[in-house]
């Protein structure tokens, strides 16, 4: 398995990529996903450009009350971030549910979302957050909403020539309690299901739900009717039954060899339940 | 393309096609067929080396973005005829049949305990979830890690 002929640059500032890129050029970050693609040659770049040999797109840090993460902050890097795992740890419980070590090692967070594979796990993740996403060209810049940005499987909007420079997550207080519940996919280890939940309390009620969706349909969603089945509410166990309920309803689902569409939507109500629970029970 | 890597603490210096994958860079052109080929689609880890601390797949890596890398393969792990105590730990707890998913699961292996000196069962088996052994049925392997983190592997 050789992939097709390719030529390769290794840039080491920004513009320099986002030039070479608008002339037509792909970026290369962790190529978990594209270096299988090009293998079987389902992807044949005429020239590759590689983001990792970038250094000013590998940060975590927090600014302005947010937190930002440049693309090519690995799922490793991610999983194992202090700072994330203090003030965002739906993002660590997330990128540690990603794959395999080796894969976490190499994969990226632009690459994932940019790439906005179905049943990829942060999206689902990243909807919940209402996440943002900053997107350049070789003359412009952009800030997109994960609502506004993934469109269909393996289609978002970024245009030809831009980068997904930096994901923005908001920091929550701690009245906040999130969880991501995955059914893995057991060969590769995506999501056949994924449901990440962030719910906030204010004097035991429910002031304020997201729940994103993953692996159900073409891509993640947020469930907004579920949200508002919760919120305003001191849920009850059945209460959680009757929100998780919706989070698969009017959903065109997936269907393949690893799962049915009715036996997806069952899956996603089952997770959602416990990805509900769990971010309740984490409430400090 | 002129790459510069280094490999077991050797230097290589070699002009590559982009496409080269660093598996056969690693077996090809410098020779080290410790590295094993399994499913060549980034699923069983056979492949698996390290590059600058971390475990890779070297199937789904051109060798060109190893350029500058230090790797180490399983055939740099052992010093002066001393076997690495996870290779130690491997051959005393029977933790390969065939051996053919070895080389990837230790490195794997080297992996994990870097991380987490003393890994527990379910620590293990998470880390091992990028190497597929058709053989063992993992007991052994599982058994080998936890020996070699228990510093019994001697
Ligand atoms: C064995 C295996 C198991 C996996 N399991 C999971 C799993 O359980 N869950 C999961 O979510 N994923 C999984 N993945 C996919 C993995 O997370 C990939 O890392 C991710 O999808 C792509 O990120 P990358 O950095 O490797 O991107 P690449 O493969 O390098 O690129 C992917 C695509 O995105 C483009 N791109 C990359 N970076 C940018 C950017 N910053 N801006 C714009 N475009 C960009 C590339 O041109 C390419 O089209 C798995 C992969 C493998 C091989
Ligand atoms: S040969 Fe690389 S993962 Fe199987
Ligand atoms: S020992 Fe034979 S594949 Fe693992």
């Amino acid at each position: 398995m050789i992939a097709q002929k390719f030529e390769y640059t290794a840039p080491k500032s920004l513009d320099e990529a986002l030039h070479l890129l608008a002339s037509g050029a792909k970026p290369l970050a962790g190529g978990m996903s594209l270096i299988p693609m090009m293998k079987l040659r389902l992807a044949a770049p005429e020239h590759l450009v590689d983001l990792r040999t970038i250094k000013d797109l590998n940060y975590i840090r927090e600014a302005g009350g947010q937190l930002h993460i440049g693309a090519t902050a690995s799922h490793y890097e991610i999983e194992s971030s202090a700072l994330l795992r203090q003030k965002c740890p739906l993002l660590t419980e997330t990128a540690a549910a990603i794959g395999d070590v080796q894969v976490r090692n190499m994969g990226t967070i632009g690459g994932s979302v940019a790439h906005a594979d179905p049943a990829a796990d942060y999206p689902a993740a990243l909807q919940a957050l209402e996440a943002k996403f900053v997107l350049n060209g070789a003359k412009s810049e952009r800030t997109v909403s994960a609502a506004d940005f993934f469109v269909d499987a393996f289609t978002t909007t970024l245009e030809p020539g831009e980068i997904l420079r930096e994901v923005i997550v908001p920091i929550d207080d701690a009245r906040t309690g999130t969880s991501y519940q995955k059914m893995v996919q057991p060969a590769s280890g995506f999501a056949i299901v994924g449901v990440a939940v962030r719910v906030r309390q204010n004097a035991r009620k429910v002031s304020f739900a997201r729940i994103g969706v993953t692996g159900l349909s073409n891509h993640a969603y947020r469930a907004t009717a579920a949200e508002k089945a919760l919120e305003g509410k001191t849920p009850s166990a059945n209460d959680i039954q009757n929100a998780a309920a919706l989070v698969a309803q009017g959903v065109d689902a997936n269907s393949d060899l690893h799962a049915s569409a009715d036996y997806r939507k069952h899956l996603a109500a089952v997770h959602a339940a416990r990805a509900i629970k769990s971010a309740i029970s984490r409430i400090t | 393309m002129k790459i510069n890597l280094s490999i077991n603490g050797k230097s290589y210096s070699q002009d590559v096609e982009p496409r080269l994958l660093l598996i056969h860079f690693l077996r090809e052109v410098a020779g080290l067929t410790g590295t094993h080929m399994g499913c060549e689609t980034s699923l069983c880890g056979a492949c698996t080396v390290e590059l600058n601390g971390k475990a890779i797949k070297s199937c789904t890596m051109f060798a060109v973005q190893a350029n500058g890398a230090e790797i180490v393969t399983v055939e740099g792990l052992a010093n002066n005829g001393k076997l690495d105590p996870v290779q130690e730990a491997f051959w005393n707890e029977h933790g390969l049949q065939c051996g053919f998913c070895t080389p990837g699961m230790i490195m794997a292996s080297k992996q994990i305990l870097d991380r987490n000196p003393s890994p527990t069962e379910e620590e293990v088996r998470h880390g091992l979830e990028g190497n597929v052994c058709r053989c063992t049925g993992y007991q052994h392997i599982v058994n080998a890690v936890k020996a070699a983190a228990a510093g019994a592997g001697k």
